[in-house]
């Protein structure tokens, strides 16, 4: 045991941890705000209650049909992405020619309609849900303890976001959906079916934001005020990164959850608020966010 | 030409402020008459709302910029206005004052911030500072945490008027509403408010004419902020309340819908979502989270088929301006 800067590095590392763990899923929820508002140029305000969606749908799976972790992480984010397709299938399609505020006006609506409907039905208290058996426990690193899940979490995340990152920026389907939110009319020429690639993305997008419920569920309790609080925070952490950039909103949620982490060591008052106030900063210094072309 | 054209230009305009006057003085009669019909708390409340939903409109609906964040000013007014009336015993003209101006400082800086992002950036940033400054109500000790600040004084209006009276306090809400509603139509109708309206519908071509564009934004955002801490410092007195509620994000969301179900850039529209809402909140309060399913529900509805809101429907079908 030894001190950093007067903090006991235990505290210090496992504030960085914890930071770590946050910037997991402010980078997987941001990285799946880009995606959909690249493609649809809609914010997903329902964003976060996907994202609770998630959580719920990995615990009635355990307790309805005996699926367990394993099984939720694949089989969630296929199913509440599914209910997504409907939504952009159903709703969003018909927003395509308005201004993107009624976007963000619908996806708003939907988010207070999920949570509703999620409230008649559960209560507002939260449900714990077992960390899965095989990741129990945890291994001392020398300077610190790791209890595994949360190592799973990082390890996890950092994974899908480079794999999304690679199938947008470096694969062939990559391209083309690059190429039709540049230009959507000459890629449909080209004979590539642009409203069927929309559908698709806003599934995939939904289904991020699923796959970070389902992994969340055993960290935070299940509950239904977690993704509407969660979400405030990732369009803050979208505003400071911009959305021009996949790359960059990965590493700007990993880097503030880190600096949020930090926060709450040295100065735990403002561990609440940092993410805001940098927000605020940022766009004194440079308006466009640290990675976006300005609009 | 001029001839044919002056006249009927005239006609157009004298039938245009017709309607408005007309709707004007009904809306007015049935406030006046609505206390002895309905209680009264409630329509306070719904005035105060209606007042903040006008507020609003001023920004979406002139200058077409969508804020999430308006609680802030609402929720901050209503805090200092009950702290000034209950803890330095302010009289209720000076506590509102203190609301108002806390209300317009915050304008300034949420809205130099939020006018450097256009768009949905815009929104996602007045959503954002307005959950910072939720976090600091929760933390802060002059906002009382999660009580609130109860058992506000309502005092003596110019050491003169007992509001403790609940006539004589629906009589000075409804003063104070509808001077601030045809302040809003005021300024809608200005040479303002027309480089406002140049804004919204194309902010390039405005700039290119030579109005420094950011300047109107941030003088637009200062008055709408300014007049829904007005909205609030009243809420808190006819509530003798102040609360977190005020400062959620939830009640940004109220105030949209309000707008957005009555007629976004209508007149009157604000006017009647704000009741709509509020009515619907009361009357439905017994089906507990359904309130909430409804709400959404309405959103989607509107965003998809509804977009001129309820007066602006009416204003179509009756052809007139409303």
């Amino acid at each position: 045991m030894f001190e950093i800067f007067g903090i006991p590095s235990q505290a210090l590392f496992g504030q960085l941890l914890l930071g770590l763990i946050n910037g997991s899923f402010y980078a997987l929820l941001s990285l799946g705000l880009a995606v959909i508002f690249g493609m649809l140029n809609i914010i997903n305000f329902t964003h976060g209650a996907q994202y609770m969606m998630g959580a719920f749908a990995a615990d009635l799976l355990l307790q309805y049909v005996g699926i367990n972790y394993w099984g939720a992480l694949v089989i969630a984010p296929i199913l509440i992405g599914a209910t997504g397709i409907v939504i952009e299938r159903l709703l969003l399609q018909h927003l395509r020619k308005l201004d993107p505020l009624y976007g963000l006006l619908l996806t708003f609506g939907l988010a207070l309609v999920i949570e509703g409907l999620f409230r008649n039905y559960y209560g507002s208290s939260g449900l714990p849900y077992q960390v899965p058996d095989a990741l129990r426990g945890g291994r001392n690193l020398g300077f610190m303890f790791l209890p595994n899940y949360r190592g799973w979490v990082i390890v996890l995340s950092l994974a899908v976001c480079l794999a999304t990152w690679f199938a947008i920026e470096r694969t062939r389907l990559g391209s083309y959906l690059r190429a039709a939110t540049e230009n959507p009319v000459l890629v449909r020429a080209f004979g590539i079916n642009v409203p069927r690639m929309v559908t698709l993305t806003y599934g995939l997008g939904v289904g991020l934001a699923a796959l970070a419920g389902v992994m969340a569920a055993p960290i935070y309790n299940v509950s239904l005020q977690m993704g509407s609080d969660l979400i405030i925070v990732v369009f803050a952490v979208v505003v400071i990164g911009g959305m021009g950039s996949i790359l960059g909103a990965i590493v700007t949620g990993f880097v503030l959850g880190i600096v949020e982490g930090l926060t709450k060591v040295f100065y735990p008052e403002a561990s609440n608020t940092v993410i805001f106030v940098i927000m605020a900063v940022v766009l004194l210094i440079r308006p466009a966010g640290l990675f976006g072309r300005s609009a | 030409m001029e001839d044919v054209i002056e006249p009927t230009a005239a006609k157009l305009r004298r039938e245009r402020s017709l309607s408005l006057e007309a709707a004007f003085i009904v809306m007015v009669a049935l406030f006046i008459v609505g206390p002895f019909v309905l209680y009264p708390v409630f329509l306070m409340k719904a005035l105060c709302f209606a007042l903040f939903a006008c507020a609003f409109n001023l920004l979406i609906g002139y200058v077409g910029l969508a804020s999430f964040g308006h609680a802030l000013f609402f929720g901050w007014a209503s805090y200092l206005t009950a702290y000034a009336a209950k803890t330095w015993g302010a009289s209720p003209e000076l506590a509102i004052l203190a609301g108002v101006a806390v209300a317009a400082l915050l304008g300034v800086v949420v809205g130099g911030l939020a006018i450097r992002r256009q768009g949905i950036y815009f929104a996602m940033i007045t959503l954002a500072l307005s959950q910072m400054m939720y976090f600091f109500a929760l933390e802060a000790k002059f906002t009382g945490g999660e009580d609130g600040i109860q058992g506000v004084p309502r005092g003596r209006l110019f050491g003169v008027f007992n509001l403790s009276n609940e006539m004589t306090m629906y009589a000075f809400v409804l003063v104070v509403v509808v001077a601030g509603f045809l302040l809003v139509y005021r300024i809608i109708n200005s040479p303002f408010g027309e480089v406002l309206k140049a804004i919204r519908e194309n902010e390039q071509r405005a700039i290119s004419l030579g109005y420094r564009t950011e300047r109107y934004k941030l003088v637009a955002f200062v008055l709408s902020a300014t007049l829904a801490g007005l909205a609030g410092s009243l809420k808190a007195l006819v509530f003798q309340l102040a609360s977190l509620t005020d400062v959620h994000w939830t009640m940004s969301g109220d105030v949209l819908l309000m707008t957005l179900l009555g007629g976004l850039g209508t007149v009157f529209g604000p006017v009647v979502g704000a009741f709509a809402v509020v009515a619907m909140q009361n009357y439905l309060a017994p089906f507990g989270q359904w309130v909430l399913v409804i709400q959404g529900a309405i959103f989607v509805v509107c965003v998809l088929a509804f977009r001129r809101g309820i007066v602006g429907e009416l204003a179509r079908v009756l052809r007139v301006p409303l």
